[in-house]
């Protein structure tokens, strides 16, 4: 076994505990820690494809913004996963969202069975094939080329979307200042504008 | 590779020694310069003018009883100390800190990895240890904790990204992130060994650099998740002994790394005089810029009162945001256009 293997083998299983304990936590801060977890994890296997600008952007942008944010929020709001989850759903239900779940687990491994058995030079275009076409793939240069030049326009119109979400988001948490809205939605508006300050 | 290994680990052993010996005796230059700065003479029982005031204090530290409040939850407040120490001793995985040479026959490299996104590395990192300061004020159960946790999560978020945008100006004058390569281009031959100096290029983006990693550090006079007058200690309240010594030693390790990495941006690194006859000389060099950057965050504190905090807030959004939003604009249109 070489190095090489053996660190891809540690950081993969400890992104899938990390994600698996990320949904399985009842109390949310614990869930944000897993979720840190499995990106750190995910971070290393970037950067074993030597994707090193893409593993630190990764580790950057989600877990030392995104997620602060998150975990701010949960801290404010004082989420203790203690409140109970409601009545349990009635059996037809329950049996809908098995037979879903056992449905998307069989796709997941069939997706992930012809990624294997297919020549990964021969066919790039079948799904869930990752083609490796640079040596200098996911490095800070390609991927500006990408961001700056090929995709720009689209790049830039995300950019706008976010932006519409965001004022989006401040009107709606307003709005239930000025009306007479529920109690609970006008204090957890008051949070989401403390934690945009 | 053996070999490759072999020098790999006792430079990372060296660099931590040297780190953490650093981190404890700026404890003792803060108190002594501190005391000087305020008429007083600081400690001065423990060994010659109080040299060996660290050692006292480790291990005071050390001895005492190490109490766990009822009210924790333990598993995170246990981590919580060591999430906030590892990230601090981090950045100095990718900081040259000397010229390559030859010692004892074998090619050394005066940098642990010299990776060519150094300068994002160093970001990815330093960001992470806000997660020790929340986590500690969480977990803690006390209300003033808690409210440090909460000041110190908010302030950093809103200073990361001034602090991240402040140094897009020195990235796009390199042209490059490896630490590395922007220490190389600051050096000079000429007598004005200083006239390459990243600091000229980059006033005010290293203007916004200090006072975002002041606030990032968590220093004075950004001090508000700690502000003992009304958070008593802030989000390490309920630690007592080597926990909290971890808290502490983390928060001098992250001076000591910032101080680094604005010598190795702003001032050439491990570049200085008489570099020719005597290369040994770039560490010295190195660890002189520190040790000045050092002197200036005591006097910082020792000069300025601590903000109110929405006057900080209000001072991070409203004003370094568009200050560093601008230094990038004027920044890339000089270098397209040339000029820089």
């Amino acid at each position: 076994m070489t190095l090489d293997l053996v660190i891809f083998l540690i950081s993969s299983v400890v992104a899938v505990f990390g994600a698996t304990m990320m949904i399985t936590q009842r109390n949310p801060i614990a869930s944000v820690l897993f979720m840190i977890l499995s990106l750190l994890a995910q971070a290393v296997l970037y950067i074993q494809l030597g994707a090193l600008f893409m593993g630190a952007v990764l580790v950057i942008v989600y877990a030392g913004a995104i997620l602060v944010l998150f975990l701010f929020v949960i801290m404010l709001l004082n989420l203790r996963g203690h409140e109970s989850l409601g009545q349990p759903s009635p059996p037809i239900s329950l049996t809908i969202k098995y037979a879903l779940a056992v449905l998307f687990v069989l796709e997941l491994i069939m997706v992930v069975k012809s990624s294997f058995s297919s020549d990964l030079f021969a066919d790039a275009g079948s799904p869930g094939v990752m083609v490796m076409q640079t040596d200098t793939f996911g490095a800070a240069n390609d991927v500006a080329v990408l961001l700056f030049q090929r995709y720009l326009y689209p790049f830039e119109l995300t950019s706008i979307l976010l932006l519409v979400a965001v004022v989006g988001a401040v009107i709606l948490a307003h709005r239930s200042r000025d009306d007479d809205g529920p109690v609970d939605a006008a204090s957890s508006g008051e949070s989401e504008g403390k934690a945009a300050e | 590779m053996l070999e490759i290994a072999l020098i790999a680990s006792i430079k990372v052993i060296i660099v931590i020694v040297v780190v953490l010996t650093g981190c404890a005796w700026s404890t003792w230059l803060e108190r002594k310069v501190l005391g000087r700065l305020q008429h007083r003479i600081g400690p001065s029982f423990a060994g010659p003018y109080g040299l060996l005031q660290p050692v006292a204090d480790g291990l005071k530290l050390m001895f005492k009883e190490d109490i766990v409040p009822a009210s924790v939850e333990k598993t995170m407040w246990t981590i919580a100390p060591i999430i906030s120490f590892i990230p601090a001793l981090l950045p100095f995985a990718v900081v040259p800190f000397g010229i390559d040479s030859t010692l004892f026959g074998h090619e050394v490299k005066f940098v642990i990895s010299d990776l060519n996104i150094g300068v994002l590395f160093v970001f990815a990192v330093t960001s992470l240890g806000v997660y020790g300061i929340v986590l500690a004020g969480w977990s803690s159960g006390s209300k003033y904790s808690l409210l440090g946790g909460i000041r110190s999560s908010a302030q950093m978020i809103s200073y990361e990204i001034g602090y991240g945008l402040s140094i897009i100006g020195v990235v796009l004058v390199a042209n490059t992130l490896s630490l590395r390569e922007i220490v190389e281009m600051q050096g000079s031959d000429s007598i004005w060994f200083f006239s390459n100096w990243m600091i000229w290029q980059q006033p005010l983006g290293f203007l916004l650099f200090v006072t975002c990693a002041f606030a990032e550090t968590n220093r004075c006079p950004f001090d508000m998740p700690e502000c003992e007058s009304e958070l008593v200690a802030g989000y390490h309240t309920e630690y007592s002994s080597m926990r909290f010594a971890m808290f502490f030693v983390g928060e001098y390790a992250n001076m000591l790394g910032v101080a680094s990495v604005a010598a190795t941006l702003f001032f050439g690194g491990w570049q200085g005089p008489f570099l020719d006859t005597a290369p040994w000389l770039a560490v010295v060099w190195f660890v002189a810029k520190v040790f000045v950057f050092m002197l200036g965050y005591i006097w910082l504190r020792a000069t300025f009162p601590r903000f109110r905090y929405d006057q900080l807030m209000a001072f991070g959004w409203k004003v370094l945001l568009p200050l560093a939003l601008l230094n990038a604009m004027v920044t890339s249109l000089l270098v397209t256009l040339g000029w820089l």
